[in-house]
């Protein structure tokens, strides 16, 4: 089974992924990338603003908010909840 | 490479709206955002401080003074920021202080509790200057969360000195001051480790290093200058020419063109 890939911006409240991949360029790149958004990172969505836009990410230990724009830039691997590795393994 | 070994001159400060006394050493303070930078200051500087802005900019700035083995030091409190490439305020008024204020050296603070997004920060300060020190905070936090952090290997690997505290518990603090003046009268010499960029970006930073190198004072870091203009980024350009002003301005805008024309 291959992972499906998501953009930041649909990681679901709660739950957690890892970046593969970006697709900004120029300096929204480099800004996300500073911001600790770099393949292989793991990342969770934290909480949603009331109108959903920004949501609170926990980046590497830090909690960043990105709006919709950005988050739509940047690509993830939903990691796997319990119940499901649990399933997975039966 | 040298990159800031050059006597500082008190020109390079007053153009920041900074003050210098004789003999007095600048330190400046850098760090991501909520690390503790600011605690670390207050327990350096104690009261002895100032609070303004930056000139022409609605950046705040901190600065203070203390004495360390009888020498005078300035510390300098630059924006937290997580980068140094200047898409912000904060960030611009940040890497123009590191690049064109000169200063002795600079401490960049890091979070012990998770410290390789911090790290980001560290290796772009010492793409600038070598007189880096790194201030491991929160190192009290990290032992709560069974966080280890190897000091001496942290510190061979980055070629800088590097130095466990516990700001506001004033821990650790000797020891910076000790490093921090160890570095800036040059004592201890360091060997900051460089990041190497891919074949072709560095044969394309060399050949603009080669071309910017007649228009800029020596004091200016031309290899770290070149990497930001095969970026694209110009408002370093724009920022070196207003501090330096001496006629070789436009020259060194046409060749900052030129990268990006072909």
């Amino acid at each position: 089974m291959t992972d499906t890939i998501v953009p930041l911006s649909q990681l679901p409240n709660g739950a957690s992924g890892t970046v593969k991949y970006l697709t900004a360029q120029g300096q929204v790149r480099r800004h996300l990338l500073d911001l600790g958004l770099v393949a292989g990172s793991k990342i969770e969505s934290i909480r949603r603003s009331p109108a959903g836009n920004p949501t609170a990410f926990n980046i590497r230990g830090a909690i960043i908010a990105l709006r919709n724009e950005d988050a739509d830039q940047v690509f993830v691997t939903l990691d796997k909840t319990m119940e499901e590795k649990n399933e997975s393994h039966r | 490479m040298k990159a800031t070994d050059k006597s500082c001159c008190t020109e390079a400060y007053e153009a920041f709206g900074l003050k210098l006394s004789q003999n007095q050493l600048v330190v400046a303070l850098a760090g991501n955002p909520n690390t503790g930078k600011s605690t670390v200051f207050n327990a350096l500087t104690g009261l002895k401080q100032h609070t303004g802005n930056w000139p022409g900019k609605t950046v705040l700035r901190a600065e203070g003074t203390f004495v360390h083995r009888n020498k005078k030091i300035l510390l300098v409190d630059l924006p937290g920021t997580y980068s140094l490439l200047a898409t912000s305020a904060d960030e611009q008024v940040a890497r123009d202080f590191l690049v064109l204020g000169r200063p002795h050296a600079v401490i960049v603070v890091a979070d012990a509790t998770c410290l390789e997004r911090n790290l980001n920060l560290v290796l772009q300060v010492m793409e600038i200057t070598a007189k880096v020190v790194v201030c491991v905070n929160l190192m009290d936090e990290a032992a709560r969360r069974s966080i280890k952090v190897d000091i001496e290997v942290l510190s061979r690997e980055l070629g800088v000195p590097c130095i466990p505290t516990v700001a506001r518990d004033g821990k650790g603090l000797t020891e910076l001051k000790d490093a921090v003046l160890d570095v800036a009268t040059g004592v201890t010499a360091t060997s900051p480790r460089q990041v190497s960029y891919e074949p072709h970006v560095e044969q394309a930073a060399a050949r603009i290093e080669s071309r910017i190198r007649p228009y800029l004072p020596g004091w200016v870091n031309h290899r770290w200058l070149a990497l930001r203009l095969l970026e694209g980024d110009m408002s370093i350009i724009k920022a070196i020419i207003d501090h330096l002003g001496n006629g070789s301005e436009q020259l060194l805008l046409q060749e900052g063109s030129a990268v990006w024309a072909r």
